[in-house]
């Protein structure tokens, strides 16, 4: 059913930029905990980081289709 | 030559110059101009050129024809209107050389020699052709005088080939028979002829020999009796004998006389009866020779030596009698002449004394001495009257004899010349003999040889003949064996045609039979077949109906049973119908494997697969960023427009944009025209496409099924029509 291969790309996406979110919230709290002193900004780039990475991901992902895939031709 | 020609250009174009330039003295730049334009007008040069070849072909070629007759003559054939152009500058042609006319006149001799000839020639074939029947050989003479009648005849077809320069009318052959009927005839008549002569000949010949055998013993009797008269009167003038005997002598010479003049007219007579009958003689053989019939030519010959040798003999006899006769006549005067000096004695006697007068020669003893003194004077005086007379004829003895000589030379001549031309005559007459025996001889000799040149020519012709006729016979038995054998074809060809006809009408008759027979068994079996026919068909069409019934099963989203069964009964009951076989095998495997959804449920569907296609319209290759995503999604959320638009017959350009195309496809599809809206969808680019690619893939399967189910459905209801029988 390719009409749900975008939904199921939506949820993928979501779930991973869920995931990616507060993977990137959870670091960057640590790291904003362990190493910069409570400081919000460890925490807005990791969450930005994730979202960031997510964003992409999602993209790459939704975009996967029209991307052009090439090989390097084993010279002779 | 080119020097001339040119000095001739140079004082042209003087001329010109001078004519030109207007009669002054032409100056050098005038002449130069001129030059230069003429050196320069490389078309001058060659008019000049080509005019200067003309004119120089042209003269030399009449100089050469006025020196060569041949020449001219050659090229008076070859260029029309040259030879007006000669007789104008030349003057007419010499007349030609005829050829000596030698021939013809040698020709007329040897023709007419050859004519000869060749009819000669002609001759004797044509004699050996017609006596080609066994006719026994004719003897040569025949065949000449066959030859020379066959001149007057016929001319032999056969023989055209020695007889090309023949005039004579070529008459046709007349048939063997006719010929050899001819040819007896001819023989026939000549034979008679020749008889004839024979006889005439030897019948003159006979009593021309009687007359001359009894003219010459009519003349030796004459011989005898002059000889005998001679004798008698030499006798008679010896006075020796007794004068009894005397008278007896005297009678007996007077017989003697009267025998020999009888005997002389006996033989003039006889004479003139031979020599008559020599004439007559003469002329039968002259006769004979005028007919021309070689077979008496011996004869003739014989006859005329007969006739020689007669006329020899009796000339001979002639000249022995006249001899006798010059004797005889000299005895004769002697006597007469010894009888008139005994009758001058005697008359002187008597003068003397006359008493005594009868019968003084038994005087003797009577005589007195007066008597016998007269006696011995008388006879005294007599004696000197003769030795007087002796005297003087001594005297003219030499004048009497020379008269004498002389008249003897010219009886002698006489004789002579008598003799000689009778002699000549003999001799020409014996040369002529000779001639015409050797004559004779050489004939026969030629007549041998042409007689074995002829039967060399006849074994030649019998052979020729031989060959011709095997040639013939060969031929004609060819023929006849052709024409058997075309005969006997044309039998064979009769027979086999009747042959063929009957076992045709046979044919006809069984084929007409069996192919009735064959039409009966095809009507049952067109029933039977029709009948299987239509059951085949009520098959198929259940079977399609329980297809299509299949489909049927769809659920509202679940698709039909896998139609592979009812696909696979149409194949088992159908599997001679290759229509339903194809289409059959034409379903595609999805829908035999896992069946096809239903219209509803694609329908359904497609308001999913709308609606996702809205929202993904602006997304392509192009633009597919998450941004773009989102301003797809508020585009679609954005836009409104109708839900259906009705499609047109057209698709423009425009018409391809996404919302539109699916607007006419919904309203396609609520229409329930699922391959139009398939086709609108069909349309979509992008991600909407992608969106759309698996509806699109099922309404194709589901389309495609039903096509060939409707087909296969069409095709066993035509079917069945078909093997329907109207009732």
């Amino acid at each position: 059913m390719s009409e749900k291969e975008l939904g199921q790309k939506w949820d993928h996406c979501l779930a991973d930029s869920a995931i990616k979110f507060g993977t990137g919230l959870g670091l960057g709290i640590v790291f904003s905990v362990v190493f910069f002193k409570r400081r919000t900004w460890p925490i807005v780039f990791g969450t930005g980081l994730g979202l960031g990475m997510a964003y992409s991901n999602c993209q790459n992902d939704l975009r996967s289709h029209y991307v052009l895939h090439s090989k390097v031709a084993k010279e002779q | 030559m080119l020097r001339v020609c040119w000095k001739g250009a140079h004082a042209a174009a003087l001329t010109l110059v001078w004519c030109v330039c207007g009669r002054k003295k032409p100056t050098v730049k005038c002449i130069l101009n001129m030059v230069f334009l003429f050196c320069r007008s490389n078309a001058g040069k060659i008019v000049a050129a080509s005019l200067l070849t003309v004119g120089g072909g042209l003269g030399s070629t009449i100089l050469y024809a006025k020196w060569d007759p041949k020449f001219r003559a050659n090229i008076e054939k070859s260029v029309p209107y040259s030879d007006q152009l000669f007789e104008m500058a030349l003057g007419p042609p010499p007349p030609p050389l005829v050829p000596l006319q030698k021939k013809p006149g040698k020709i007329e001799p040897l023709q007419i020699s050859s004519l000869s000839e060749a009819s000669k020639e002609s001759k004797q074939p044509k004699a050996k052709a017609k006596k080609s029947d066994p006719a026994p050989v004719e003897a040569p003479p025949a065949v000449e005088e066959m030859c020379n009648s066959c001149t007057s005849q016929f001319v032999c077809v056969c023989v055209g080939e020695e007889s090309k320069d023949h005039h004579e009318p070529a008459l046709k052959e007349r048939p063997a028979e006719e010929v050899s009927a001819r040819l007896a005839q001819q023989d026939k008549v000549e034979q008679d002829a020749l008889a004839a002569l024979t006889a005439g000949l030897e019948e003159s010949l006979g009593s021309s020999a009687k007359t001359t055998l009894q003219a010459i013993g009519a003349q030796e009797a004459v011989l005898t009796a002059i000889a005998t008269h001679t004798n008698k009167l030499k006798e008679a003038m010896d006075s020796q004998t007794p004068p009894d005997e005397k008278s007896t002598q005297w009678k007996a010479l007077n017989e003697a006389l009267s025998d020999r003049t009888r005997a002389m007219e006996e033989a003039e007579e006889a004479l003139l009866k031979a020599k008559g009958e020599l004439e007559i003689l003469r002329g039968v053989i002259n006769s004979a020779k005028q007919s021309k019939i070689d077979a008496a030519r011996p004869q003739i010959l014989a006859a005329e030596e007969n006739l020689h040798s007669m006329i020899v003999d009796l000339d001979k006899v002639v000249t022995k009698v006249q001899t006798a006769q010059t004797e005889a006549k000299i005895m004769s005067q002697y006597s007469e002449l010894v009888n008139e000096a005994k009758a001058q004695f005697q008359q002187e006697l008597a003068n003397i004394t006359p008493e005594i007068q009868a019968n003084w020669k038994g005087l003797s003893g009577k005589l007195s001495a007066d008597d016998l003194n007269s006696l011995i004077a008388h006879a005294h005086r007599r004696i000197d009257q003769l030795n007087r007379e002796l005297a003087e004829q001594r005297v003219r003895e030499q004048i009497h004899i020379e008269v004498a000589l002389e008249q003897q030379k010219l009886e002698d001549q006489k004789a002579l010349e008598r003799a000689v031309a009778s002699a000549l005559e003999h001799r020409r007459e014996d040369m002529r003999l000779e001639q015409e025996k050797k004559v004779q001889e050489v004939r026969e000799v030629m007549e041998a040889e042409m007689r074995t040149q002829l039967r060399r020519q006849a074994a030649a012709h019998t052979d020729h003949l031989r060959d011709v006729l095997k040639v013939q016979e060969q031929e004609l038995h060819e023929e006849a064996q052709e024409i058997m054998n075309s005969k006997m074809m044309e039998q064979e060809t009769h027979y086999r045609r009747l042959t063929q006809e009957q076992l045709d009408t046979f044919t006809l008759d069984m084929n007409a039979a069996y192919a009735r027979l064959k039409g009966i068994e095809e009507a049952i079996d067109s029933h039977v077949i029709a009948e299987e026919e239509a059951r085949k068909a009520h098959q198929l069409w259940l079977s399609v109906e329980a297809l299509n019934y299949t489909l049927k099963s769809a659920g509202a989203d679940s698709p039909t049973e896998p139609l592979e069964g009812a696909v696979g009964v149409i194949k088992e009951n159908c599997a001679e119908n290759e229509f339903a076989q194809a289409l059959a095998s034409a379903l595609p495997e999805e829908s035999l494997s896992r069946g096809i959804y239903g219209e509803a449920s694609l329908r359904a569907r497609f308001y999913d697969i709308r609606r996702l296609a809205r929202r993904v319209a602006l997304i392509d290759e192009t633009r597919n960023s998450l941004y773009q995503y989102f301003l797809s999604y508020l585009q679609s959320i954005l836009l409104f427009e109708r839900e259906q638009v009705a499609p047109p017959a057209k698709l423009a350009p425009e018409d391809l944009d996404t919302f539109r195309l699916l607007a006419y496809a919904t309203y396609s599809i609520e229409r329930g025209d699922l391959e139009l809206a398939a086709k609108f969808v069909n349309q979509l680019r992008g991600a909407s496409q992608r969106v759309a690619q698996d509806w699109l893939k099922e309404a194709r399967l589901t389309l495609e099924t039903k096509q060939v189910i409707s087909l296969l459905l069409a095709y066993a209801n035509a079917v069945g029509l078909g093997t329907t029988q109207a009732p």
